[in-house]
């Protein structure tokens, strides 16, 4: 059974998102991180750049595929997760511990159509 | 999960040792059961265990076995003794390979058995039968009634003797079989594999193959699924078919043409004299991505100017190697060894070079 945080809000391509003011801070889920198996290489955007809602921002890359992100709120990348540069499998080890990237949200109201841990679990059907 | 999917002799165990499933080959086959990583770094560090069962055994026995093999296979099987392992293809008469395959000369005269991909047994024996004409043989398809295990890594040399008392393992060498038997049914045993590692193909009943996976896995050997066994055979520069291999591709443009015996006579021949004579259009070649990126089959391959000269058929980031490889089809005047390609991966275009396609150094037991 997959790890849910409850007071993070969830996307149906298993991002969360945990909110500080306006900026999201956004990773995969742990269901995310098993259906994926070994992460290799998270490909993260440049701070500064531009992200919209359900457009991709990024991939995770496991040793079989690629996956790509996409980011649950549209704003702008403040910081990105440099440690994954190396350490691409912190996101299988911790999932919620090692967020991807930062967004300071161009529209928080975005966030109201994301689910909560409940509707998340519902979805995956765990 | 999709309708009509076979089973292996082993399928159960999969299921119960928890692994990650999924259709390969109209196979429901196990990809990982722990980690592609851990799987791998077994194979290579010590030893791991494949259930192959699927792979499809085709028996060829007659006064004419030998000279029919030898017409629709590309390399060369007269001359050996009996017990040798044969690796090549079958190719149609336009050089498009059918499948590529092991032949064994079996101990009793004029019979051969052919062990050929999963995905193509099939089509493999409708086209072996189609090509029997005016030859004294017999075809025998026997795919449903062997299982096999592959026992590969450095440390499968003690357990196949020692823990399976196969001890006649021991004076095998690289691409060499013995009989024996599990238990009164007939055992082939076959220093082979596709891991780049020593190692030992075991074929039987699917009892007895049941026997042995249950033998081992209380050994604490590591069940590896087909994650692993696509990163460990694409380490080694071992094509897939499907992937490398294709009705039209040919052996010379997969550069397999060290295995095509072109002095003698076979289906497709006369193709790949021509071909190894005037050049082909596009071969197949390693490419070294110059990043942590990763290129997959699909991706566009492109000259230093952005123009598409190619494209990926496997990728990976190399587990063993801590790189991104990838084996492409590129035009032949862009193959060269240090030539210098991009890779086209998402958004971004990453520079890349030709490199050798055996990327891992293999460890056979010659």
């Amino acid at each position: 059974m997959s790890k849910i945080i409850n007071g993070l809000k969830y996307s149906e391509t298993h991002e969360w998102v945990k909110i500080e003011g306006d900026i999201a801070i956004i990773g995969v889920t742990d269901y995310a991180q098993k259906e994926m198996g070994d992460i290799t290489y998270v490909d993260m955007p440049d701070a500064g750049e531009v992200v919209e809602k359900e457009e991709e921002f990024g991939a995770l890359e496991s040793v079989k595929a690629s996956s790509d992100l996409f980011s649950p709120v549209s704003g702008t990348v403040v910081e990105r997760n440099d440690a994954l540069e190396d350490a691409p499998e912190l996101v299988n080890e911790d999932p919620y511990g090692n967020w991807i990237i930062k967004v300071q949200m161009r529209n928080p109201a975005e966030l109201d159509e994301l689910m909560d841990a409940e509707g998340y679990r519902d979805m995956i059907g765990e | 999960m999709e309708e009509n999917l076979k089973k292996t002799c082993l399928w159960e165990k999969h299921v119960a040792l928890g692994a990650k499933m999924s259709p390969f080959a109209g196979f429901d086959m196990p990809i990982q059961y722990s980690s592609i990583i851990l799987e791998h770094n077994a194979v290579r560090e010590k030893v791991g265990m494949f259930d192959v069962s699927h792979m499809g055994e085709i028996f060829v026995i007659g006064p004419d076995a030998e000279s029919f093999v030898n017409h629709i296979f590309t390399n060369e099987i007269r001359g050996f003794e009996a017990g040798k392992v044969l690796y090549g293809m079958m190719c149609r008469e336009d050089g498009g390979v059918v499948d590529d395959l092991l032949v064994y000369r079996e101990f009793e005269p004029e019979h051969f058995l052919l062990v050929v991909n999963a995905a193509n047994i099939d089509k493999d024996f409708q086209w072996i039968m189609s090509q029997t004409d005016g030859y004294d043989v017999k075809v025998v398809n026997e795919s449903e009634k062997w299982g096999q295990i592959a026992v590969q890594g450095p440390e499968a040399e003690e357990i196949v003797t020692r823990v399976l008392g196969l001890e006649e393992a021991s004076a095998l060498t690289f691409y060499t079989y013995c009989e024996s038997s599990w238990k009164g049914e007939r055992m082939v045993l076959s220093r082979t594999g596709y891991t780049g590692e020593d190692g030992f193909e075991i074929y039987t009943s699917p009892e007895g193959i049941i026997e042995i996976w249950d033998i081992l896995i209380r050994e604490g050997v590591v069940p590896c699924g087909l994650g692993c066994r696509d990163t460990l055979r694409f380490e080694a520069g071992l094509p897939l078919y499907g992937d490398e291999l294709a009705d039209n591709i040919t052996p010379v443009m997969a550069g397999l043409g060290m295995f095509c015996k072109l002095e003698k006579e076979f289906i497709g021949r006369d193709v790949l004299v021509k071909q190894k004579a005037e050049g082909v259009k596009e071969k197949l070649v390693g490419l070294e991505v110059l990043d942590k990126a990763i290129p997959r089959a699909g991706y566009d391959v492109l000259d230093p100017e952005g123009k598409k000269v190619g494209v990926v058929t496997t990728g990976y980031h190399s587990i063993t190697l801590d790189k991104s490889i990838c084996f492409a089809f590129v035009e032949t005047s862009q193959a060269a060894l240090g030539n210098s390609l991009q890779v086209q991966i998402r958004k971004k275009v990453f520079p890349a070079v030709v490199i050798k396609k055996r990327f891992y150094q293999t460890k056979y037991r010659k």
